[in-house]
């Protein structure tokens, strides 16, 4: 795009042709960071207003008929603190609401809670040990029983007793949730905790009738017949559930907002294939809605592009980082019955000059351009998004000459065969990624790059059912990394604090055999600093500091190479031309369903 | 007869038994666990995913794990989903009418189309209808549902826009409009499934029947100056059907384990796409349950197969 390109675009956005997100997203799509998008129209003179977030247009709930979505993965169950995946998740909240849930630009809004705790309202402690919720008033059951503080506090007892077996155990545990008063609930943790979201909002954060789950905590929970009949506060009551394949529900009449939802009734369909649904939506128009299009961009752009298309591609800001890993420690030898050992380090990869060739080999605009079309943005980062975490000190380029001087300079000389070796070491190394196709052209393309500058890559591929699982008895396991490089996406689902998602390089979550490959470090790169950072912003009360500490932690990842980030993924669902409804990437699809509609 | 049955339900038990266990000890074996999507996530502690697999035992030996499973068996308990945590018993039940109206309808309406045109075929060996009866067969056979079933979505679905490509249990409006919409859903399915079937057993009804149509007794029947209707129906057809009543019964049991590929395709919530789902999500208990169920019919429809044979053919005899 041309420099007058552009001033006709801040036009349109001036004269309110176009809107400020609908700019900002399209210079995202052409390389640019969101603050410098913002920044363009702050020049133009176009600061950013709040504007309300609703856009809501229907003026009273119901006469829509029925919402048809479909998964290619169904819910298998519908209890939110069962969930396995993100498609559980989705089931759930048909029918179940947080307190509180992420908005696109990862702000929190409210939803059972009357107002969102701060420091100014009280509702956050001074000392960052409790957070207050007050709840909102005349919110009801489908079973027409009241919600109450008592609710939210079994939740937490409920998630954090073992027994349950809840797989939300790991967001309820560190904290105690008391009542105050029928409408307030006070969590209390046992130190400072900038990180309070992690309960009661967002995908994790669905509450649970306390009188109809009661009986059934702990070893027991399996038991209970609402596991398989859902009672929220939700704006679709439950009506039925095949798991895997269908879940319906209809209009909540008694819903705790005004005019919705719109919708009379809701179907959840699944199975099948991602490239079928997004045909179904956008092809025949026979469904609404198709979550999660793992599609080839290309396809959806043909689909769209066909004359009488029904639906569209809607694309949306994640934290999905797909990424080069390199190994800090020997893979190829074994001490005391591990390979990949931390007492090791990896012959090659420890000299920066190897690591910094191979950063310089990663072509990541054909990768962006070639690969994941609109479904990705290039990136030097790890962290990416929301807007105030993302660091501005980095940068990346793809330069072969570059990278053959860097090699050459640190003695790294070609041999006969053209690969480069030094006292009597091959630069050669072995690369695994999980069997998928944009994966493997990835990998052909970073192995290309590497062949001109003399370093031999052999490619190696595993099936994602087993690379991504948690045996300890497979070799060929991404937390293992039994090879010199691998590559993978991490990050989906995320919240955007990205607490627990910078924790995957701290020294203590090394992955070993003492943790039964457990640790999320799989890089097992280790760096005082970086653990020194992530301590601090884990009590770092002021959110302006913590972000800079983020900022820091992303920073040392990628200047070490501990990784070279490749693409920012995005969150794709396809969506019939006439549905209006806001998908965040930091919540799941249905966090705003209340507000879905369709225009005529 | 009645000996004879016992004896072979005698039998029966123990290639059960070595079937649940050879089943168990694969599955045991193959690599992934049901709580793989928690561990990749970095939103979930790595100790929650190891918690839940010690919770269900995952993490004890195979052969404990086995006996686990062998004795709530023999209760009556199947089990319940590490996915779902629903009892697996609920969950086949529930995927059972949609597979059994799907491939039953199939089925039926593969023999509709082979025995006519297998036996019209062999009345007529060679003239063009025969011919033709044969190419379209070759041409079945060769093609795989998976090829058929896109290619049905392709023109009726999405060039034509006549059919629906997603299966729906849930369809609204009663009577009449329930059963053309039911039929518009179902039609394509039955269609792949029921092409590939026809076009072998057309094969196989064509050339017992030319078999038999050329013995003496049929001669004799003709002779009598019996029409060649009778001749064809009473005489020939029936001897004829043996074989093709073995093949019919070992295919029953596919009729309960469901068509895999056609069911994912078209999104039908059968017994097929349900194995299908549990395999991907290493979903061990409901793996074990449908393959084991599947191990049974086979082994009851071989017996059924050897009781029908009597029955047609009384020179058969049980020992």
């Amino acid at each position: 795009m041309n420099e007058r390109a552009l001033r006709e675009l801040i036009a349109e956005v001036k004269a309110e042709r176009v809107s400020r997100r609908a700019f900002v997203r399209k210079m995202v799509g052409l390389g640019l960071t969101t603050p410098f998008a913002t920044q363009l129209l702050a020049q133009a003179g176009l600061a950013q207003t709040v504007a309300p977030r609703s856009n809501y247009k229907p003026t009273k709930a119901g006469g829509g008929g029925t919402l048809k979505t479909l998964f290619w993965q169904g819910a298998t169950l519908l209890n939110p603190h069962f969930a396995v995946g993100t498609k559980d998740q989705e089931g759930a909240r048909i029918f179940y609401e947080p307190l509180a849930a992420w908005d696109p630009d990862g702000n929190l809004v409210p939803v059972l809670a009357a107002e969102l705790p701060d420091i100014e309202n009280g509702g956050i402690a001074a000392d960052g040990m409790s957070v207050t919720w007050k709840l909102k008033k005349g919110v009801e059951w489908h079973d027409g029983r009241p919600f109450t503080a008592d609710d939210v506090v079994f939740n937490w007892e409920y998630a954090s007793d073992p027994a349950t077996a809840a797989t939300t155990i790991g967001d309820y545990r560190d904290a105690k949730v008391e009542k105050i008063d029928p409408l307030t609930v006070r969590v209390r943790f046992g130190k400072p905790t900038p990180f309070w979201t992690r309960m009661f909002v967002g995908a994790t954060g669905m509450v649970i009738p306390k009188h109809l789950f009661e009986a059934y905590k702990g070893a027991n929970s399996r038991e209970a017949p609402a596991n398989l009949k859902p009672v929220g506060t939700g704006p679709y009551r439950f009506v039925e559930f095949k798991p895997g394949d269908l879940v319906r529900g209809e209009r909540n009449p008694a819903y705790h907002v005004p005019n919705r939802p719109y919708f009379d009734a809701i179907e959840m369909k699944g199975g099948g294939d991602a490239v079928s649904a997004a045909r179904a939506v956008i092809q025949t128009g026979e469904y609404d809605f198709g979550w999660n299009m793992q599609v080839e961009d290309e396809i959806l752009v043909k689909l769209e592009n066909a004359g009488n298309a029904k639906g569209r591609a809607e694309i949306v800001l994640s934290r999905a980082i797909e990424h080069i890993q390199l190994n800090n420690t020997d893979p190829w030898t074994e001490v005391d019955g591990e390979r990949s050992s931390l007492k090791t380090t990896h012959p090659l990869l420890s000299d920066p000059a190897v690591r910094q060739a191979l950063r310089l080999l990663v072509d990541r605009a054909s990768v962006q351009r070639y690969i994941y079309g609109r479904t990705a943005v290039a990136t030097g980062n790890f962290l990416n998004n929301p807007e105030g975490f993302v660091s501005k000190n980095t940068a990346w380029e793809f330069n072969i000459d570059k990278a053959n001087r860097l090699l050459d300079e640190a003695g790294w000389k070609r041999g006969p065969d053209g690969i480069r070796a030094k006292d009597g070491k091959n630069l050669k190394f072995v690369f695994q990624t999980s069997i998928n196709a944009p994966r493997q052209k990835t990998q052909a393309i970073v192995k290309q790059a590497c062949q001109k500058a003399g370093i031999d890559i052999e490619l190696k591929s595993v099936t994602a059912s087993v690379y991504f699982s948690s045996d300890v008895a497979n070799p060929d396991t991404a937390r293992k990394f039994y090879t010199d490089i691998q590559m993978f996406t991490t990050g989906t689902p995320s919240v955007p604090d990205p607490e627990r998602f910078m924790q995957q390089f701290v020294s203590w979550e090394a992955a070993s055999k003492d943790n039964k490959w457990q640790g999320m470090n799989s890089t097992r790169w280790r760096n005082d600093e970086y653990d020194k950072a992530f301590l601090a912003a884990q009590s770092e009360l002021d959110p302006v500091k913590r972000a800079a500490l983020f900022i820091k932690m992303n920073d040392l990842v990628v200047n070490e190479i501990a990784v070279i980030p490749v693409v920012n993924r995005r969150w794709v669902a396809v969506m019939s031309n006439n549905l209006k409804a806001t998908l965040s990437g930091w919540d799941n699809d249905f966090w705003n369903l209340k507000d879905w509609y369709r225009e005529a | 007869m009645g000996r004879y049955l016992l004896r072979r339900l005698l039998i029966a038990v123990p290639s059960l038994l070595g079937i649940s266990v050879v089943l168990f000890a694969v599955l045991a074996l193959a690599p992934g666990d049901p709580f793989g999507e928690l561990a990749s996530n970095p939103n979930v502690p790595p100790d929650v995913a190891a918690a839940l697999r010690a919770k269900f035992g995952l993490d004890d030996p195979i052969a404990l794990r086995y006996a686990h499973w062998l004795v709530a068996m023999l209760h009556g308990d199947w089990g319940f989903s590490f996915v779902s945590r629903m009892d697996v018993d609920t969950l086949i039940l529930q995927r059972l009418p949609a597979t059994l109206l799907i491939i039953g309808s199939s089925q039926v309406l593969a023999l509709m189309i082979a025995l006519p045109v297998g036996v019209y075929s062999a009345v007529r060996p060679y003239s063009v209808f025969d011919q033709i009866a044969n190419l379209l067969a070759f041409i079945g056979f060769s093609l795989p549902t998976f090829f058929t079933g896109l290619l049905f979505i392709l023109l009726f679905s999405i060039y034509l826009d006549w059919l629906p490509f997603v299966y729906r249990t849930d369809l609204g409006g009663s009577g009449w409009q329930w059963y053309w919409e039911e039929f518009k859903q179902a039609i394509m399915p039955i269609a792949v499934l029921a092409l590939v079937q026809a076009a072998s057993w057309t094969r196989y009804v064509r050339s017992s029947v030319l078999e038999v149509i050329r013995l003496d007794y049929v001669t004799t029947a003709r002779a009598k100056g019996l029409p060649e209707r009778m001749v064809v129906i009473k005489h020939v057809v029936r001897n004829a059907l043996i074989p093709v009543v073995t093949l019919v019964a070992l295919q029953m049991p596919a009729l309960f384990g469901g068509a895999i590929v056609t069911e994912q395709i078209f999104r039908i919530p059968g017994i097929g796409s349900l194995l299908i789902s549990s395999i991907l999500a290493n979903d061990t208990p409901v793996i074990m349950a449908v393959t084991f169920v599947f191990a049974c019919l086979v082994i009851l429809f071989n017996l059924v197969a050897d009781i029908l044979y009597g029955w047609l053919d009384p020179r058969i005899a049980y020992r």
